[in-house]
């Protein structure tokens, strides 16, 4: 693993603009420590997903530098990249993406596929994801026979199982209803409370200020960084 | 940093199932694009099947009846005259060590054969005459379907044996043995008729009498028009070099000698053509359906972007995308070659059944098919295979 002291998301100064110069990120500076709770919000288009992406490896920065557990994600390979994602950055999205026609336990072990875990440490790792996001009893579901909430939590479980040290999820209450996504909220905060960075995007307010940290976003910049004070 | 990032291998096992669970997820679409794959092989598998059960039906023919049988014919002298071989020919050629049976035949020139004395002459119905030898029936293997053959008894009066053909024409079988027929003016007792003469095809359209018969009542003169003649098997061609100046020492140019399981044989290579032609038509299909594979993948790909962003983003590399719906092409072609390999064995085995022949598909036509369908699989994944794995993985997610 790497040094201890050093932070699992490190942004400087990066800047990631889309073909027909459309800039998403303006030049933005942020750094997430481990086990860091963190909250972004911002107006649509303001570049969160972008930066969400970014942290994810799953984009590169046009310009700066991008640090991802003490990786810089530009002098890494495809390979390298799919690798530092497989074993270590977990991701939620607001709609589930999961695999219809397929089990919930399915669903979490395919998950892993890419961690080189055997079937059977896959099936094994699963289960129990599935039972610590109180889905142990869903286990032979398929997605149609599960409620919102019990989806999007299949979809924690996935992204969990393999114990990353970096969660990323975007709107992952956005498309439940406000009890299911009160649920989600609860098991995304307890994973934090376990020692993983957790980084929601949201435009919800209140959300949000239950998070530490809040980054507000607007036009691909940070235009505050706050902490809440510690409950 | 402690640990290099070097990327998970899928097991072979993996594959398979990531594969079959693409394929799972839209059984109909696969099932109609794995069917054009399965006509092309079955086509190609059915007319190699069929083609190789019919040569195997001949050689098992050849067998039987003997490769040692040949012919010799007067063919036409210097001037173009009908030639005739001397009566004493039998004998002589009898007489070569390596013969170990001979016989013979006459036609009787402007006699025909009718059903009764009210058929216009004109109507011979294409069937000949000849005075044959009591032995001729042993010498070419031929056997009787319905009667008796010649004996030295009958053939002395006017009785007569029919080729399988002429017996048709004539409108005379199994229970009409023993009615005559008007032949050359006269009437004859139909005493028998043959099964088709593979070796002496020509005797198929023929009515036979006894060579004294044929002197006696029809004014035969003796003229041999066809030698058959059995040789030792390893001397075939040894006879056959000797044979023209052994029948007709006095113009050995005149006689034409042929082989008929040569004839047979070349039959056999005309099937080849045809098989060529047919096996051509089964590649179009295999063609075509290897475009509906190509079609079929190409669209799951376009479907399926959210699923291979989703991969990404849980550690799959493009290699392993690539793999992967590699993988789908090739087990959509794999299942409708099976299925196309079964069915043209089916088909081939029914087919024979139904000729009576033995059923023989020929491992390498297996093995051939197997591979036509990997590598169309393959082909035919490739591009979609490569597609997929360029995808970047948030343009794949926004989708």
């Amino acid at each position: 693993m790497s040094a201890s002291g050093e932070a699992i998301v490190r942004l400087e100064a990066v800047a990631r603009t889309y073909p027909g110069s459309v800039a998403a990120l303006r030049g933005v500076d942020l750094t997430v420590a481990r086990g860091e709770l963190m909250a972004i919000v911002g107006p649509s288009g303001s570049g969160k997903s972008t930066m969400l992406n970014l942290m994810g490896t799953l984009d590169k920065a046009t310009s700066g530098r991008a640090v991802i557990d003490g990786f810089d994600v530009a002098s890494l390979r495809d390979g390298a990249l799919s690798a530092l994602r497989a074993r270590r950055i977990g991701f939620v999205f607001q709609h589930f993406h999961l695999s219809p026609g397929v089990s919930a336990l399915d669903n979490v072990a395919d998950g892993l596929l890419y961690t080189g875990m055997s079937l059977r440490d896959r099936r094994a790792a699963a289960e129990a994801a599935l039972v610590a996001v109180g889905l142990g009893h869903r286990l032979g579901h398929k997605p149609h026979q599960l409620s919102g909430g019990e989806k999007q939590r299949t979809a924690i479980a996935r992204a969990v199982a393999r114990q990353p040290l970096l969660l990323l999820a975007d709107e992952p209450t956005g498309a439940l209803d406000s009890r299911s996504g009160e649920t989600v909220m609860q098991l995304l905060l307890s994973l934090h409370e376990a020692g993983t960075a957790v980084v929601v995007i949201t435009h919800d307010r209140a959300l949000a200020s239950r998070f530490d940290r809040q980054v507000s976003m607007l036009d691909g910049r940070i235009v505050a960084d706050e902490r809440s004070v510690s409950t | 940093m402690s640990v290099a990032l070097r990327p998970a291998r899928l097991n072979p096992l993996d594959v398979v199932r990531l594969a079959a669970y693409g394929l799972r997820a839209r059984p109909l679409r696969v099932v109609l694009s794995a069917i054009g794959i399965s006509i092309g092989i079955a086509a190609m598998v059915a007319v190699v099947g069929i083609s190789t059960s019919s040569r195997a039906q001949l050689n098992h023919l050849l067998a039987a009846l003997g490769t040692n049988l040949l012919t010799a014919e007067p063919g036409t002298s210097f001037f173009g005259e009908a030639a005739t071989l001397p009566d004493a020919s039998v004998a002589m050629v009898g007489h070569i060590p390596e013969v170990s049976a001979v016989s013979a035949v006459g036609q009787l020139a402007d006699v025909n054969v009718y059903r009764n004395r009210e058929i216009p002459e004109a109507q011979t119905g294409g069937m000949a005459v000849y005075a044959a030898r009591l032995d001729l029936i042993e010498t070419i293997s031929a056997e009787l379907a319905y009667g008796t053959w010649l004996n030295a008894a009958t053939a002395t009066y006017p009785t007569v044996v029919l080729g399988a053909r002429a017996a048709a024409r004539l409108g005379i079988g199994a229970n009409t043995i023993g009615t005559q027929i008007w032949l050359g003016g006269q009437w004859f007792t139909v005493i028998g008729i043959l099964a088709p003469a593979s070796l002496a095809p020509e005797l198929d359209y023929a009515a036979l009498i006894g060579w004294p018969a044929a002197k006696a009542y029809l004014d035969f003169e003796g003229d041999i028009t066809t030698l058959y003649l059995r040789t030792d098997p390893n001397a075939v061609e040894a006879v056959r070099d000797i044979l023209a100046q052994t029948a007709n020492p006095a113009d050995p140019n005149e006689v034409d000698i042929s082989r008929p399981s040569d004839a047979l044989a070349a039959e056999a290579a005309a099937d080849v053509a045809f098989t060529g032609l047919l096996l051509g038509l089964g590649a179009v299909a295999l063609l075509i359906g290897g475009i509906g594979v190509a079609n079929t993948m190409v669209i799951s790909v376009l479907e399926r972007r959210a699923e291979i962003g989703l991969r990404r983003s849980q550690g799959a590399t493009r290699g392993h995308i690539r793999i992967q719906f590699f993988g789908e092409a090739l087990l959509l072609s794999a299942l409708g070659g099976g299925t196309g390999m079964a069915l043209g064995a089916a088909v081939t085995a029914a087919y024979a059944a139904l000729q009576g022949w033995p059923a023989v598909v020929p491992p390498w036509v297996l093995a051939g098919g197997t591979l036509a369908t990997l590598a169309i699989g393959g082909i035919a994944g490739l591009y979609p295979a490569i597609r997929a794995a360029r995808l970047a993985p948030t343009e794949a997610l926004a989708a």
